[in-house]
């Protein structure tokens, strides 16, 4: 049995990647994907707890968050085809105005 | 069974006309405008007559109750009417007079380019002075109170362009919000010890109380701030110096509110109160003093005035200090019965006045005037009556209620008879003066200054007004009204009749009955002869000094320099007032209130509020970049902020 904390480590090891990527990079496709890296960082310590306190809500979070990864992936993937549309760049560093 | 007299309609019909003419008079003809404010202002005079033939003493006094208003506690005010035989006469007087006038206006205010104003708010007035008159309780009362000084100053600034017009209805305004002080604090008093307004309520609770004879006490004190108010809304020492100025508004409005009407509202507030004062002998000598001082005083001033209007303005303050007088030496049936006489010949002398206006095209000054008896005879007979009426010679109407002023005046102490007689001599001075001036001696169009030297300047006649012309028919026919009603009016006195008819409501027990009655009759006559004589006097002076010997007032204003100056600039008491109250208010206004308060306090905190808000902002918005990464960066130290803080407090 691995203990708890080996997954937390490694959960906050994603998290932490996931920060760190999404203040580094400035591609916005390597920022979006950044972004997923955090939420399955926190869906790994969501069903480690699951597991260990033998409680199923854990898991129904990780549903949830999943189901709402995947529609934000949808809209941030359009959102991200627009701003290349109108700008023909995806380096966030010139996307910095609501209006053009 | 009390018949339904729906009293509510009285001053109902005037308001609607006041809306109806406000809201559509600038559309309307002058035709239909007139029409509105005859109509509404006629029917309210008609209903009072409709109720005064359908109420019978028995059934009096009469409360109508309207609608319901401030509940709270046990504390109630509602909208509530009271009809008894004193409100009944106010009644017939203020819309009869009223009408009377609102009629001569259509004529005198024909060219006016806000002619469709000047009928809403004389409607409005109307609707005001009903409520005062009719008011069940104090605070309804108060409502009118302060409504006829609204309407008031809406009509002295009437002319509001003119510099002087406004500035005069402020000073009415202001004037009379300080009497007005006066009478809110009393009614705090009743509110405070009866707790209630209502007339009937508050004067059964205090007529069981004891007069206050050794001590001045709680009644004394609501009596004297009862006092203070009706100073200020009828212009007595020491809050009379609005009403001479507020002859700056056209002159139906001086005849209808600034001498018929409104500026009796205090001696009306005064005896609707007998009760309160007949209980606090130190209040009703304040109000006999004030009440006769102020009646020598407008008196003095009144002789050397030469505006035709201001003579009569402060004809009127000596006359409204005779009904004071009356009303303190406990006589308020006579005081009513001057005030009555009074609205008639003072209203007709005004009517009268504004037509010899008229006819010299909106001349004012009587050294101007002369001879015009010859011009205008209507005007000329109706202003002479009125003159007989005011300076008591019988049997005109102002000879029975002074003489029973003056009668009353006397039972209580010679003084107030001595000064009350130097009054009436007075009186009949300027009046006959007045007279003589504007009507006797030859026209004086050709503008002669103060100092007699023909003026070439002035020469021109500006509106092209050749002779002195007639007013129309439609303003001669109040003036012969009111000539009629000042003739006959003093005729209800005789016998007591006007007393019995009142005696109902100041029926208290409690002052000057007993004493009317032992006094012998042979003392009566002689006093009335006395007066009577007075009154001739000052009409033989002057005839002397303004007919037959015209040279002579300026002999005589010579011999008296320093006096005369004195008296002619109203004894400096407006300037006095001015140093006095006006400047330090300003000043400290200025400099404390305005430079100090406002700008430094109130304004520095606005700004520099809004400064700091500026500052922070301008340093904060970087933070805003737009920067995608920026952003994220804020986020992730922002959370690690909280997540550490929260550690914290776990390890803590």
């Amino acid at each position: 049995m691995v203990p708890l904390s080996y997954y937390l480590v490694l959960s906050g090891f994603l998290f932490a990647c996931g920060v760190a990527g999404f203040l580094i990079k400035r591609n916005i496709i390597t920022i979006f994907m950044s972004i997923e890296l955090m939420l399955n960082g926190v869906n790994l310590s969501f069903v480690a707890f699951a597991a260990h306190w033998h409680v199923l809500a854990g898991q129904v979070f990780v549903f949830f968050v999943m189901v709402v990864a995947a529609a934000e992936a949808a809209v941030g993937l359009a959102i991200i085809i627009a701003v290349y549309r109108t700008r023909e760049t995806l380096n966030v560093d010139q996307v910095n105005l609501l209006k053009l | 069974m009390t018949p339904n007299l729906n009293l509510w309609l009285i001053p109902v019909l005037p308001l609607a006309g006041a809306a109806i003419n406000g809201l559509l008079g600038k559309r309307s003809s002058r035709t239909a405008v007139s029409t509105v404010g005859l109509v509404f202002s006629g029917a309210a005079f008609a209903w009072a007559l409709v109720v005064a033939l359908r109420v019978s003493s028995a059934l009096l006094p009469h409360p109508e109750y309207v609608a319901h208003w401030i509940r709270s506690g046990s504390f109630s005010a509602d909208f509530a009417l009271y009809l008894d035989q004193l409100s009944l006469i106010m009644l017939l007087v203020v819309t009869g007079v009223g009408f009377l006038i609102h009629i001569y206006s259509v004529g005198y205010m024909w060219d006016d380019p806000s002619y469709y104003r000047f009928f809403a708010y004389l409607n409005l007035f109307m609707f005001f002075m009903l409520t005062l008159i009719l008011a069940n309780n104090y605070l309804v009362m108060f409502i009118g109170w302060e409504g006829v000084g609204l309407a008031s100053y809406l009509l002295i600034g009437f002319w509001f362009t003119k510099d002087s017009a406004a500035s005069a209805g402020k000073k009415a305004f202001i004037v009379n919000r300080i009497g007005d002080f006066g009478f809110l604090i009393a009614l705090f008093l009743i509110i405070q010890h009866f707790g209630s307004l209502n007339f009937t309520q508050v004067f059964s609770q205090v007529q069981p109380l004891a007069p206050e004879t050794a001590s001045a006490g709680l009644l004394t004190a609501i009596g004297i701030l009862l006092m203070v108010g009706a100073c200020g809304k009828s212009a007595q020492i020491p809050l009379y110096v609005w009403l001479p100025d507020a002859m700056e508004g056209p002159t139906p409005v001086s005849a209808l509110i600034h001498a018929a009407t409104m500026v009796t509202a205090g001696v009306y507030m005064v005896s609707r109160s007998h009760m309160i004062f007949e209980r606090a002998p130190m209040a009703l000598m304040v109000v006999a003093v004030i009440g006769t001082l102020t009646a020598l005083f407008a008196a003095t001033i009144g002789i050397t005035q030469t505006d035709i209007k201001k003579v009569l303005a402060y004809s009127t303050i000596s006359q409204l200090g005779y009904m004071f007088l009356a009303c303190g030496v406990g006589a308020f049936s006579a005081g009513i019965f001057h005030l009555m006489t009074h609205a008639f010949f003072k209203g007709l002398l005004f009517l009268a006045a504004g037509s010899v206006i008229h006819a010299v095209g909106g001349e004012q000054d009587m050294r101007k005037m002369g001879g015009l008896r010859a011009y205008i005879p209507v005007t000329f007979a109706t202003m002479f009556i009125a003159t007989l009426a005011i300076t008591g010679i019988p049997p005109f109407a102002g000879f029975w209620s002074k003489d029973e002023i003056l009668w009353q005046a006397y039972q209580t102490s010679w003084v107030y008879w001595l000064i009350g007689v130097i009054t009436a001599f007075l009186t009949s001075f300027y009046m006959f003066r007045l007279l003589f001036m504007t009507f006797w001696g030859d026209y004086r169009s050709s503008q002669v200054d103060e100092h007699g030297r023909v003026h070439a300047a002035h020469g021109q006649d500006g509106h092209g007004h050749g002779e002195p012309h007639e007013s129309p028919m439609v303003m001669l026919v109040p003036l012969m009204i009111l000539a009629f009603l000042s003739i006959v009016g003093g005729l209800v006195g005789i016998g007591n009749r006007f007393e019995h008819f009142l005696a109902p409501v100041f029926a208290s027990g409690a002052v000057s009955e007993t004493a009317a009655e032992t006094a012998s009759s042979v003392t009566e006559y002689v006093l009335m002869g006395f007066s009577v004589a007075v009154a001739f006097l000052g009409l033989f002076f002057a005839y002397v000094l303004y007919v037959s010997r015209p040279h002579l007032p300026r002999k005589i204003s010579d011999a008296l320099n320093g006096f005369y100056t004195a008296v002619l600039n109203k004894y400096y008491v407006d300037e006095f007032y001015a140093k006095l109250f006006v400047k330090p208010l300003v000043d400290g206004s200025t400099s404390i209130l305005w430079q100090g308060i406002d700008r430094r306090v109130i304004d520095d905190t606005v700004n520099n509020a809004a400064d700091g808000a500026r500052h922070v902002s301008d340093e904060v918005r970087h933070m805003q970049s737009g920067n995608l990464r920026s952003y994220a960066g804020w986020i992730a130290a922002g959370s690690a902020v909280v997540i550490a803080y929260m550690i914290w407090m776990g390890v803590r």
